[in-house]
């Protein structure tokens, strides 16, 4: 009897100290990311160390796309919004609708895209004009660029991508992609259907930029070939990069997440994003905290 | 003669053992009530699901949604001087949200639509709502464009919407499944119902069956890494993803429901049918063909019917070995995308209740209504084939 006393009791006191526990232990630092399927390895990333170094925090990351991240970011579902393109005007809207306020952007790294071709092509450059006449189907053989007689095979991303979305906007001016063009699910698919097919030209981020071959771009006519990588996407001077975005409600940006947003524009956060594929943020656009 | 002896089921009442027998007990009267509720949940269900989608699509098949891009703007000082009422509809808030936003933000607001409206004015399709349903159905030349076209391209500039090349495209990977699953099911049907041994059967019904296990994403990912490769080396055409590939990937899944109903439909025609036949002097095979096969072929029809049911309907497979192109063409080797897939691949990044969003729901009523046609069809063979033979046997 009495020991059986001292059991429920010894009980209590341990369901009290579980509760006391978790109760103390976590000061509401649960941090949600969402969106950009582009960003979301390098989210997890960010995540993995930061959860490693502040082990208080939690950080659950989720892809989807872009605009799964701003529907989110509307309905207060997640506090980071991951982007690979710009806000739009609508989504602002809609936003401003929700809570009241712009949500404010932070540029987190740097995306050069990488237009690839088959490894067997001898072709080694493009300039952006022709590129934006192969996308949009004006030109259709690969002798008007220099390259066999052969059919070019265009290998497009699904319109639901930021990626396709950016492609369009930065290097077709805006304009339709061909119908003929071959929609896949992801850029790995992309990389896959393009090494497979020896008239296949796509594009899709340099953090994938194995399997097939990319190829140099110019400017215009009379300016140099060049290809993607860290001092010419980090300088401006290749032609087809993005910034990668995180946004957030401003009500939101404090305390742990404000940190956390910090950290990741941080040299130590920037230190990773090399590791994952893609580049980093120029000095000047970094923040101080360590 | 005295009267306490009489037999006592002379009193009783003579229907009672039988009606005892026939009043439920309370718990199978619950079990029964449970079973009841749940079936006719299914079918509230389908019907709320139909409800969802077509509410969702109503707009355009209306004529009420617009994506008109090009809409009257009214300058930052309107928020001054014009009413709140004409503000708060421009903004597109409800009175709630009007209220609780303060001036900057509406001024925000306002300063998003000038954006907005200064972007897209430049277009001279801009103003055209492509929601019309001359738009959705019929070509049209559009601004850059050479010529008149059917073109899908839900996210650019101008919104087009034309569903042709998304039918073209279904109808295509769906004709192609048929074709190649349908005579191969059958043949396998007839041989598995009509000819083979008991001990064969049992093996190779199953066997055939399997083939609803695998997932279709697998099949889609075959269709996708080896099937394409290998089909491409022995038809040598240029396009690697196409109907075809995606066709012949999609029969592998239509296979199995189209061979078991095939199957069913066949070995339940009475077995006098062939014992007569063979009576008379034809060869199994004479049987199986001439006699058991048209008996059965309102279900052989039916099987059919089902098939086309679940190839319209069937996406991972298509999404992954077609090839995705909204094009327009009637060559079986050039890239196609199906209806389905196109709803897969685009509702994620939609915004909710935007035009794309219900342009897809209403790709998604129609698919309904395709299926559910062809199931209701099917059904009505089923039905008269089962009436057909119990009426003769």
């Amino acid at each position: 009897m009495k020991l059986r006393c001292m059991k429920n009791t010894l009980l209590r006191f341990l369901t009290a100290g579980v509760l006391f526990g978790t109760l103390i232990s976590s000061p509401a630092a649960n941090i949600t990311v969402k969106g950009s399927d582009t960003l979301v390895i390098l989210a997890q990333k960010w995540a993995e160390l930061y959860m490693a170094a502040h082990p208080g925090t939690k950080i659950q990351v989720t892809g989807g796309g872009s605009g799964v991240g701003f529907a989110a970011l509307q309905n207060r579902a997640t506090d980071l919004a991951n982007a690979s393109r710009s806000i739009k005007a609508d989504e602002v809207a809609e936003c401003i609708k929700s809570f009241g306020k712009r949500p404010s952007e932070y540029k987190v790294a740097l995306d050069g895209l990488s237009v690839y071709v088959n490894a067997e092509s001898p072709l080694k450059e493009l300039t952006m004009e022709q590129l934006a006449m192969i996308f949009t189907g004006k030109i259709k053989n690969w002798k008007s660029v220099g390259g066999p007689d052969a059919p070019i095979t265009v290998y497009s991303r699904e319109n639901s991508s930021g990626t396709y979305e950016f492609f369009k906007e930065h290097v077709l001016g805006g304009k339709d992609f061909v119908s003929r063009a071959q929609t896949m699910p992801g850029t790995a698919a992309l990389l896959q259907a393009v090494s497979k097919d020896k008239n296949g030209i796509g594009y899709g981020g340099a953090a994938y930029g194995a399997g097939a071959k990319a190829l140099a771009i110019k400017k215009s006519d009379d300016s140099p070939a060049i290809s993607a990588n860290e001092e010419t996407v980090v300088g401006g001077t290749y032609p087809i990069w993005r910034y990668l975005f995180v946004y957030v409600n401003p009500a939101v940006d404090k305390g742990e997440v404000s940190a956390y947003l910090n950290w990741m524009r941080s040299d130590a956060g920037q230190a990773v994003v090399k590791d994952i594929g893609y580049y980093p943020l120029p000095k000047p656009f970094r923040s101080d905290s360590k | 003669m005295t009267s306490g002896t009489t037999h006592p089921l002379e009193n009783a009442d003579p229907w009672a053992g039988i009606r005892r027998g026939q009043q439920r007990r309370p718990v199978e009267w619950l079990v029964e009530r449970a079973i009841h509720a749940i079936s006719l949940s299914a079918i509230v269900g389908v019907f709320l699901i139909f409800i969802f989608v077509a509410r969702e699509a109503l707009p355009i098949v209306l004529g009420r949604a617009t994506s008109a891009s090009a809409t009257q703007v009214i300058p930052l000082e309107g928020l001054d001087t014009r009413s709140p009422a004409e503000i708060q509809k421009y903004l597109g808030l409800t009175p709630e949200q009007f209220a609780a936003l303060d001036r900057d933000a509406k001024v925000d607001l306002m300063n998003l639509k000038l954006e907005t409206a200064k972007g897209a004015s430049k277009d001279r399709d801009a103003a055209v709502n492509t929601l019309e349903w001359r738009y959705l159905l019929l070509p049209y030349q559009w601004s850059g464009y050479d010529k008149p076209e059917m073109i899908w391209q839900p996210v650019s500039s101008i919104h087009k919407y034309n569903i042709i090349p998304l039918l073209i495209g279904t109808l295509k990977a769906t004709i192609v499944a048929l074709l190649f699953a349908v005579p191969l099911s059958l043949a396998a049907a007839i041989y598995v119902s009509q000819l083979s041994s008991p001990r064969l059967k049992e093996w190779l019904k199953p066997g055939i069956e399997l083939l609803a296990g695998i997932p279709s994403v697998v099949l889609g990912f075959f269709g996708l890494l080896i099937m394409a490769s290998f089909l491409q080396e022995v038809f040598g055409y240029e396009s690697r993803l196409n109907a075809f590939v995606a066709g012949i990937a999609l029969g592998f899944a239509i296979i199995p429901v189209t061979f078991s109903i095939a199957e069913d439909a066949l070995t339940s025609v009475p077995g006098s049918y062939v014992h007569g036949a063979l009576a008379l002097g034809s060869t199994r095979w004479q049987a199986a063909w001439r006699i058991v096969l048209p008996a059965a072929i309102p279900g052989v029809f039916a099987a059919v019917v089902l098939g086309f049911g679940r190839a319209v309907g069937e996406t991972m497979v298509v999404l992954m070995a077609s090839g995705n192109a909204s094009i327009v063409s009637a060559s079986l080797f050039d890239s196609t995308r199906t209806i389905t897939a196109t709803i897969a691949a685009e509702l994620a990044e939609t915004v909710f209740g935007e035009h794309h969003y219900r342009m897809l729901f209403l790709l998604g009523a129609l698919l309904f209504g395709v299926t559910f046609l062809s199931n209701l069809v099917a059904e009505s063979f089923i039905h008269r084939l089962k009436k057909q033979l119990e009426g003769k046997a």
